[in-house]
């Protein structure tokens, strides 16, 4: 296996609507941020990939007119998956792997703002069974909480503690959109949104993107002191029928999470829990040691641009490293809706 | 509009377009996709059984923890068991029902997976896990999951 490394990363200041902006000129000043922080060119770079989707731009291959956003001539190597960037950056890695390329810029975003996004992620689902009934992305989600909720498995108090957690420490957070929070007994007092789920369980709504800059070995030394190496990536999906699936489990967080080398101790985990309930079945499956720092950007609760908020994770963890100011991280990325499809990834510093 | 109008454009200036969900494609539903909804055009349910015995309903065409080929098509009941469930306060376009109502999983009678479907029901206080509810079927079915109209709970509302 090559030594292949986050060395750059940059993220927009996430917003509830971008309404000023097109696609190309939300990600271009990020993916710009991204390469010039280490002194790059779209020239020293091997591999191109970015996660979007269709659905949300309103548009057939709508991530061909963003590449305007990374400067496409002469003619680069590019690919895209209808994913999490997170998933982008797997495939990135995969083609370093193969030799094929020993750097990339791996970029993803979305603007969810023009049209009714509950709504736009029902597209999600099984075209025959699910897709017809047109469920909201929140009740679907109310599903997943009820089943932990009657099982015992969390508590609406529980839930609404870790609302306050991840949003008081996206304080800290410049690219954050919720940030700070009333206190849990306030939270709590708030009437539903969609019974169990009042709007504190929720993720925003938001328009944003993520860039990261990958290279393998000498080339990642040369850009930065303390590259963020990739020391296991690994992802899984489990059943797409939410009725034959145990809710108040997500088995293939645990099993990216073994093939990823998930063991001993982390300074930092950053994972990608949009719905409050979310966040324990993730820590489940990770299974960390407690004294972890969570989520110190306020994840998904503090900003969520869709098909970036995953990468976004391992941007964070990487940030960290890259600064020095932690030496191992776990970031985690989920895709589908009730973390149908997830991915681990261990981030480490040294040479 | 010149160049140095797009300075400080207001938000009036701003170009806009609608934004239109569609797939706008026809798909084949195949042996056991086919099978249900053909058999919810004759107002009957089809699960399907695994490999270990279980009835998957809505059916699968391979098994979900093996990947083995499913064939043996079983019927089962047009009443069943709510085992989660979450209430949708503003309606969507689209949905089968048209005022508030729940979203739930429901283990029909005969099944041991929970399909997904609407409750009818008068608010949240009257929906709960393992309550019995019933299919009210559609006046002209046509062969797809919304030919169940939505579910009712037994007995009424509670």
């Amino acid at each position: 296996m090559r030594d292949v490394a986050i060395v750059s990363v940059a993220q927009s200041r996430h917003r509830r609507a971008a309404t000023e902006l097109n696609e190309v000129e939300m990600i271009q000043p990020v993916i710009r941020q991204a390469l010039d922080q280490i002194g790059a060119s779209i020239a020293d770079i091997g591999f191109t990939c970015s996660g979007s989707s269709d659905y949300l731009a309103g548009q057939a291959f709508s991530f061909v007119m963003t590449l305007d956003a990374v400067g496409a001539w002469p003619p680069i190597m590019e690919s895209h998956v209808e994913m999490d960037g997170a998933w982008a950056l797997y495939e990135a890695w995969l083609k370093i792997q193969t030799g094929a390329a020993d750097t990339a810029l791996v970029y993803s975003y979305s603007k969810a703002s023009p049209g009714d996004l509950p709504r736009v992620m029902s597209r999600m689902l099984d075209p025959y069974y699910v897709g017809p009934l047109w469920p909201d992305s929140v009740a679907y989600a109310g599903l997943q909480a009820r089943a932990m909720l009657d099982a015992g498995a969390i508590t609406e108090r529980q839930m609404a503690e870790v609302a306050h957690r991840n949003r008081e420490a996206a304080r800290s957070n410049p690219h954050a959109q919720v940030v700070g929070s009333a206190s849990v007994d306030e939270l709590l007092a708030a009437p539903m949104l969609s019974d169990p789920l009042r709007v504190h369980d929720c993720p925003p709504i938001s328009d944003g993107g993520v860039a990261v800059v990958l290279a393998a070995g000498d080339r990642a030394r040369a850009w930065v002191d303390r590259p963020a190496w990739i020391r296991g990536i690994d992802h899984r999906i489990d059943g797409h029928q939410i009725g034959a699936r145990d809710l108040t489990t997500a088995p293939s967080v645990a099993i990216a999470a073994q093939h990823a080398g998930v063991e001993g101790t982390f300074d930092v985990a950053e994972v990608h829990a949009p719905f409050t309930h979310q966040e324990q079945l993730v820590l489940d499956g990770l299974g960390l040691d407690d004294g972890v720092q969570l989520n110190p950007s306020g994840g998904a609760l503090a900003a969520n641009p869709m098909m970036a908020a995953g990468l976004i994770r391992l941007g964070e963890v990487a940030t960290r490293i890259l600064d020095g100011s932690v030496g191992r991280g776990v970031a985690h990325a989920t895709a589908g809706h009730l973390l149908q499809q997830n991915l681990v990834c261990v981030l480490e510093g040294g040479d | 509009m010149a160049a140095d109008e797009m300075d400080g454009a207001d938000s009036s200036e701003l170009l806009r377009a609608p934004l239109v969900i569609e797939y706008p494609f026809n798909r084949t539903t195949g042996p056991v996709v086919g099978a249900f909804v053909t058999a919810l055009r004759n107002r009957t349910v089809l699960g399907i059984r695994d490999t270990s015995g279980r009835v998957v309903c809505p059916p699968v065409e391979y098994d979900p923890r093996t990947g083995a080929p499913l064939e043996e098509l079983v019927e089962v009941g047009d009443a069943g068991e709510i085992t989660s469930w979450s209430w949708v306060p503003e309606v969507r376009e689209g949905q089968p029902l048209q005022t508030p109502h729940a979203l739930a999983l429901i283990r029909l009678d005969g099944a041991d997976t929970s399909l997904l479907h609407v409750v009818d029901a008068p608010g949240p206080d009257s929906v709960a896990t393992g309550a019995r509810v019933r299919i009210r079927w559609a006046d002209e079915p046509t062969g797809a999951i919304t030919d169940i109209e939505c579910f009712e709970l037994d007995g009424g509302a509670s």
